[in-house]
């Protein structure tokens, strides 16, 4: 990764400008030309450095929902659980944490009650019981990552 | 063709974009192809979808942790609830916390009812920024958490395909 990529991340995550030619206007901006631009983020999405270009919807407002849901997992069924999550489309991030709730997953469904039978699911597939902490207010969102 | 796109042109439209924006020179019109519609249509939909706050921006996803943001903390707080927003748009304006959210408490299993993300390089460097963090803010006395995260076993960014989706969180 070089300067130009760099910049070109940093500046796409504060969003393309919605203009007939955006990368035209980006190229001004980065002093750089649009092709070379457009190759620069094919090759980024190509090695997974970017997972995705495009809209950010908001799932919400396409009537869908989100939580962040917890499980509290026996060391010696972390990975066979892992696997579970893995296998459900459902299931957008999972991490593990170091805390007693050691698996830490976000759910997003097209629907609220999607969201009930999706934790249903996994507690039937694990016998674990699952902690389901859907956000009540939101304060801050800028997950920004200066490259 | 005309100047506004009808409804199940508007519904196509959608579509196209969650599999994202063709990386094309003129992309509206690319997609206005795909519609019969005009590149002014396509491109005033898409500006009021994003006034409207159907979606944020039209922008990237990235794998942080593949351009070394291998720190990712979860800091929870237990707050009390009469101070819950005060201190939630507090913490959210803060530097570094790039995620604030107020959730429920499930007791007796879970007390923290605020959420913030911060993400760095360092796992120590991360630690002392949450630290001086709470301290400027006067919130250090307050019970709270750090949860670092040591395994990412999946993370897809922000694709919605109804029914069956994939989300952002």
């Amino acid at each position: 990764m070089d300067e130009l990529d760099r910049q070109l991340i940093n500046r796409l995550q504060h969003g393309l400008p919605l203009v007939r030619q955006p990368w035209e206007a980006l190229a001004e901006e980065l002093g750089s030309n649009s092709a070379t631009l457009r190759a620069r983020v094919q090759a980024l999405l190509d090695d997974g450095t970017l997972t995705r270009f495009g809209p950010m919807f908001d799932i919400e407002r396409l009537g869908g929902a989100f939580t962040l849901a917890a499980l509290s997992v026996p060391e010696e069924r972390f990975d066979e659980v892992a696997a579970v999550l893995e296998a459900m489309p459902e299931v957008a991030h999972n991490y593990r944490r170091e805390h007693a709730w050691n698996m830490w997953f976000v759910l997003g469904c097209a629907t609220p009650e999607g969201i009930a039978e999706t934790i249903a699911r996994i507690e039937a597939e694990t016998g674990l019981a699952v902690l389901n902490l859907p956000k009540e207010e939101t304060y801050h969102v800028g997950l920004h990552f200066a490259v | 063709m005309t100047l506004t796109l009808d409804h199940p042109q508007a519904l196509q439209l959608r579509r196209l974009l969650e599999a994202g924006l063709p990386l094309v020179s003129r992309p509206y019109a690319w997609l206005a192809e795909q519609l019969g519609a005009s590149e002014d249509a396509v491109l005033e939909q898409v500006r009021q979808w994003n006034e409207g706050g159907l979606f944020r921006r039209v922008g990237v996803v990235l794998k942080h942790r593949a351009l070394g943001y291998r720190a990712n903390a979860m800091l929870v707080l237990d707050v009390p609830d009469a101070a819950v927003d005060a201190i939630g748009r507090q913490l959210g304006a803060a530097p570094g916390v790039n995620l604030c959210y107020q959730r429920p408490r499930r007791l007796p299993q879970w007390r923290y009812n605020l959420f913030c993300m911060v993400h760095g390089r360092e796992r120590e460097q991360v630690e002392r920024q949450i630290e001086r963090l709470l301290a400027e803010q006067g919130l250090s006395e307050l019970p709270h958490q750090l949860l670092f995260s040591t395994r990412a076993f999946k993370q897809c960014g922000g694709r919605f395909a109804p029914p069956a989706e994939r989300a952002h969180g």
